[in-house]
């Protein structure tokens, strides 16, 4: 049996161990803002964090996860508040929006890690890949959510 | 597992979508999510339980409350139709914009109503410059209605009476109702006459810069994609299509995966085989585990070196010819003659959702959920398949993961056909990554030839351009068929019929040839390579001239006011006349497609080892009249990044007949570290212009990036992508 606790909420899962977490978030715990891109780690798009780490939740089988904590983007906040969701509504950073459950996770966890990114440090740190091309409004959302978040 | 509400058979009900409602403290989906309309029910169906009673017209729903929801019946795939389409509506309803709420109109309803929503295809960047006058003409009528139901109430003449912000008032009285309170009334009247729409000098939203309505459900997970559809008692199917294109099953051994667990059956389908499962992640190791042979077909043994050879070969004709002014034979054997091959490769579409597709079928109904560009055409595509009639099916469009053209046609829909056949259940069938690349429908690889004349002035007294491509028409035959004008085939010569330069002898020839790899529209088709070559080759003209590549456009626009406006602008903005430091270059490019004219400046660094880095684009835009000027800022930006990555990685190589790249290791994706700082500026021309802006921005970023390149090492790239020409050792 596989422990899970995903946005506080306690899973046991009666699945192989070798399933990738991405999919045991899609189709067991049924949280769909995770999203499929590459299943290889190159996209970023299924980026969620394991014990406060981001993680490319389609690289990470549950058996490796086996009773760690787990945050999606339905558990970043309750509605939609958090400085980094707030800062890409400001920027209109969402295109086809595909891809950006994982940009948001990578990026919060990213500012943790460094609060006040220079440009240099995003562009080494945020490699997840948009299609829709939104990479200059993600640039000024994640300056904007660091501004925001250091007052 | 979350639990999931068992249904009645009332599939179409709105409400029906569990989603990822889940026990677990997941997000709950509700119905109102902008875009998520499951088609709306028809008022009168025994399914129809929640049909809005304030629908003022097929397009317009006013609720109590005082929310707007405006129909909207193009495909929101990034591009922004979900916030431009209601601009228009809402510009003429004089509604309170903050109220308004976007959602798909119903295709279903469309074929009952014979084309209340008209096309509902979106493609060839034509959502807002096909649909503006009726959007328009929409909301003045449903205002008009409005006024007259409150005027009505009040026993006052119409003309008396004034609208903003969602509120009728009658001054003289002092009386006021909002459209909430109104919109049962105004369902009922019928006007004797249709209002007058706005002229664009009227507008007061249109031209504005707004906020996207989709942004906050795309950044908290809430936005239903097809891939996120879940629904009781689903099983799903993974895919292992023939590797060649176009080849078919000989055999498998299914034996080998049944006892794996959760695998429930396994379907032959033409052209591959699908396995079923009570999970994805199931069926897809069990599809990879599956034993099969095929019999690869006509592409067996082919390769791309191979293909470059043919279709270089092509070009020595015959040809057709698609365009002739003057005589450029006369013409090339009196000035200084140049020559240049171009060549550019297959290209896939890979868009970040995967391809994937939920049925259910029945009996004498089928219900779809998926991302689809044209939900007209899926509904052909599905009566055609199934043999039901097209008022038996019901699609459920769900935003797109990106389309740029591949969700025109939906190849995983006859799959998932196939499949729901045999299982009697709803069947979600999802492509790999790998599946996606290697089965899509490519952008055409061309090989394309110019002459051209320089008389003693240094400007060119003959051009010709012979093109060697894949005809798309061809190749899309019986999925989606368009009427085409005779002569060569229009996708093929786009942007190099209409070359903007002034140049006495022009003649275009074309032969188009296909291989097995089936090709369509790639975000701005035929533009996507012609533009790279003509503007490459026009550079190259300028320096043989030994003229400045801006002042020599300039010379051949003469006469033509929109794309001076726009080059100039450029040069201004680019900072054009300013010098650049050794190693660095500028590049200048501009093309007019769907209507729209974009010039193009790109800055690059080339470091001595050839390392090449794209620092600047300034784009320049004229689409006459902007809906959205923020949606167009994104647009350009969005076009710009799809552009460079085709022309500094990407190529489609085939080997033994098969597709040779699978997924973003080696298809590599432009990122945040490469992306430009990008700056758009418009240039607009208003009049009678409404130019698209979903695929103009990408046409001009490759031969503006080749043309910096060339600026900056002396090095002309002829073929894409860049990384195959190496920039170190410059000239
Ligand atoms: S799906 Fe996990 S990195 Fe792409
Ligand atoms: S917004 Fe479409 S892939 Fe990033």
């Amino acid at each position: 049996m596989i422990v899970l606790t995903v946005n506080g909420t306690r899973h046991e899962l009666d699945i192989e161990p070798e399933t990738p977490l991405l999919w045991a978030l899609r189709d067991e715990v049924g949280l769909t803002g995770t999203k499929y891109g590459c299943g290889i780690a190159q996209c970023g798009a299924c980026t969620v964090h394991v014990d406060d780490q981001p993680v490319r939740s389609c690289s990470l089988s549950v058996g490796d996860a086996n009773g760690t904590k787990i945050t999606t983007i339905e558990g970043l906040s309750p509605d939609g508040s958090h400085p980094v969701q707030q800062a890409w509504i400001a920027e209109d950073v969402p295109q086809c929006g595909y891809c950006q459950s994982g940009q948001i996770m990578a990026a919060v966890a990213f500012l943790k890690a460094i609060p006040k990114p220079t440009d240099a440090d995003i562009d080494e740190n945020l490699t997840n890949i948009c299609r829709c091309g939104t990479y200059p409004r993600l640039r000024a959302a994640i300056h904007r959510a660091a501004a925001a978040t250091n007052g | 597992m979350g639990h999931i509400e068992p249904t009645s058979a009332a599939l179409g009900r709105r409400d029906f979508l569990v989603s990822a409602a889940t026990a677990a403290g997941g997000l709950a989906i509700g119905v109102s999510i902008p875009g998520m309309a499951a088609g709306l029910p028809l008022p009168g169906q025994t399914w129809d339980d929640d049909a809005p009673a304030g629908e003022v017209n097929a397009w317009i729903v006013i609720e109590p409350d005082e929310s707007v929801i405006i129909r909207v019946a193009k495909s929101e795939m990034g591009e922004g139709v979900l916030t431009s389409m209601p601009m228009i509506v809402a510009e003429e309803l004089a509604c309170d914009w903050t109220k308004v709420r976007s959602e798909y109109a119903s295709s279903n309803r469309n074929l009952l109503e014979q084309g209340v929503y008209k096309s509902m295809l979106t493609g060839g960047s034509s959502a807002v410059r096909a649909s503006r006058p009726y959007l328009q003409q929409a909301g003045a009528s449903a205002r008009a209605r409005l006024v007259e139901a409150a005027a009505k109430r009040w026993s006052v003449p119409s003309a008396d009476c004034q609208v903003a912000n969602g509120v009728v008032s009658h001054k003289a009285t002092g009386r006021s109702l909002t459209y909430g309170a109104l919109a049962g009334d105004a369902a009922k009247i019928t006007l004797a006459q249709e209002p007058a729409i706005k002229t664009p000098d009227q507008f007061t939203l249109i031209g504005k810069p707004t906020a996207r309505l989709d942004s906050k459900v795309k950044v908290t997970g809430e936005a239903i994609f097809g891939l996120d559809i879940r629904l009781p008692d689903m099983v799903y199917a993974a895919v292992t299509t023939c590797p060649v294109p176009g080849g078919t099953v000989k055999s498998y051994d299914a034996k080998a995966i049944l006892g794996h667990r959760g695998v429930q059956s396994v379907v032959a389908l033409p052209n591959g085989v699908a396995v079923v499962a009570d999970r994805f992640w199931r069926a897809k190791q069990a599809a990879l585990a599956l034993p099969i042979e095929w019999n690869p077909g006509a592409g067996a043994g082919t390769n791309s070196a191979q293909f470059r050879e043919d279709y270089r070969a092509a070009l020595k004709g015959p040809l057709q010819n698609a365009k002739t002014v003057g005589d450029t034979e006369k013409a090339l054997g009196e000035g200084k003659l140049i020559e240049a091959l171009y060549e550019v490769p297959y290209l896939a579409h890979a868009t970040m959702e995967p391809l994937n597709c939920t049925v259910h079928l029945q009996s004498d109904r089928l219900d779809i959920w998926m991302g689809t560009q044209a939900p007209d055409i899926t509904m052909g595509l599905a009566a055609k398949t199934t043999g039901l009639k097209p008022e038996q099916i019901f699609i459920h469009n769900c935003y797109l993961g990106g389309g740029f053209g591949r969700r025109a046609i939906n190849d995983e829909l006859v799959q998932a056909l196939a499949v729901a056949k045999t299982v009697g259940k709803p069947v979600k069938l999802v492509w790999t990554r790998e599946e996606d690349m290697r089965h899509d429908r490519y952008r055409p690889q061309a090989a394309i030839a110019f002459k051209a004349a320089l008389g003693k002035d240094g400007m060119p007294t003959a051009f010709t351009a012979q093109t060697a491509v894949g005809s798309i028409m061809q190749s899309i035959k019986g999925m989606l068929d368009f009427p085409m004008p005779p002569g060569v085939e229009p996708l093929a010569v786009e942007g190099l019929v209409n070359m903007p330069y002034a140049i006495p002898n022009i003649k275009v020839d074309a032969v188009l040839k296909n291989t097995h790899v089936p090709v369509m529209f790639w975000r701005s088709v035929g533009s996507s390579q012609n533009a790279f070559a003509v503007e490459s080759f026009i550079d190259e003209l300028a320096h043989e001239a030994g003229q400045d590549p801006y002042q020599f456009r300039r010379k051949l626009l003469e006469g033509k006011p929109d794309f001076l406006r726009v080059l100039d602008m450029l040069a201004e903005k680019a900072n054009w006349s300013q010098k650049l430091p050794s190693g660095k270059g500028r590049g200048i490019a501009i093309h007019e497609s769907f209507g729209t004219i974009v010039g193009e400046c790109v800055e690059v660094a080339v470091d001595p080892k050839g390392k090449l880095r794209c620092e600047r684009v300034v784009a320049v835009v004229d689409c006459g009249h902007v809906i959205n000027p923020r949606n167009v800022e994104m647009q350009i930006e969005s076009g710009v990044i799809y552009g460079l990555t085709a022309a500094l990685y990407d190529e489609i190589t085939v080997k033994d007949g098969a597709i040779e790249q699978g997924n973003f290791d080696s298809y590599q994706m432009v990122c945040l570290a490469d992306s430009p700082k990008i700056e758009t500026y418009l240039a607009l021309s208003g009049g009678t212009k409404w130019g698209g802006i979903g695929e103009p921005g990408t046409p001009p970023i490759a031969p503006a990036l080749c043309n910096a390149i060339f600026a900056a090492t002396g090095k002309r790239v002829r073929e894409l992508p860049i990384k195959n020409t190496d920039l170190g050792n410059r000239v």
